[in-house]
């Protein structure tokens, strides 16, 4: 078969794992749609939350591919607690009471 | 091995196409955040389990199933937070569902 990413001999994992992150990529546009068309804030919110949580899977998958998978796993812990840290502090900043929305 | 981590990586894809599908097409924010908060959460789980099995035994593997349990800890928390936010600011309900409340 033709040669991987790293231009070593490409085997069938690989292949895999690359339909895998494809698929993983085109999950995003579910996510992009809510963004663009959720009828509350909260919907946009969570959109975007999904979007981080598959892109840290994303960020393992392409680690697993170029074989730097001691690298991206770091980045991915990371955007993983920044993630969480993010939905947290919108869901904190756009509570309201229920008197003064609508 | 490879295979057991493929099929592990397989199921949790179709997590995560369901989680998809059932934030595009389920009818208020509860019901997203209900597909979302669950489905996603196992899905990320199984997927980043097939690709520490992949990995075999070391430090890395080890990394990844950090990721997995920071996602296993966050994810529904930032999932009820959200949901908590958007209860009390009074987002409204499916029309068609059988709630007392509100």
């Amino acid at each position: 078969m033709s040669a991987g990413p790293t231009g070593r001999r490409k085997n069938s994992m690989d292949t895999f794992l690359l339909y895998f992150a494809l698929f993983v990529a085109l999950l995003f546009g579910a996510s992009l749609y809510r963004i663009s068309a959720g009828p509350t804030v909260f919907d946009r919110t969570i959109g975007a939350g999904l979007i981080g949580t598959n892109a840290v899977l994303l960020l393992v998958l392409i680690g697993a591919l170029y074989r730097r998978l001691d690298m991206f796993v770091d980045l991915a812990l990371t955007y993983a607690l920044l993630n969480f840290i993010g939905v947290v502090a919108l869901a904190k900043y756009f509570e309201r009471s229920r008197e003064d929305s609508r | 091995m490879t295979w057991l981590a493929a099929a592990l990586m397989v199921i949790g894809g179709v997590f995560l196409l369901i989680s998809s599908i059932g934030l595009l097409r389920l009818p208020d924010f509860y019901t997203r955040a209900h597909a979302v908060g669950k489905s996603e959460t196992l899905g990320s789980m199984l997927v980043l389990g097939g690709l520490a099995l992949n990995q075999g035994a070391d430090l890395t593997s080890v990394k990844i199933l950090l990721i997995l349990v920071v996602i296993f800890i966050t994810n529904p928390t930032a999932t009820h937070a959200l949901t908590r936010s958007a209860y009390r600011s009074g987002v409204a309900i499916w029309k068609n569902s059988q709630a007392a409340d509100k």
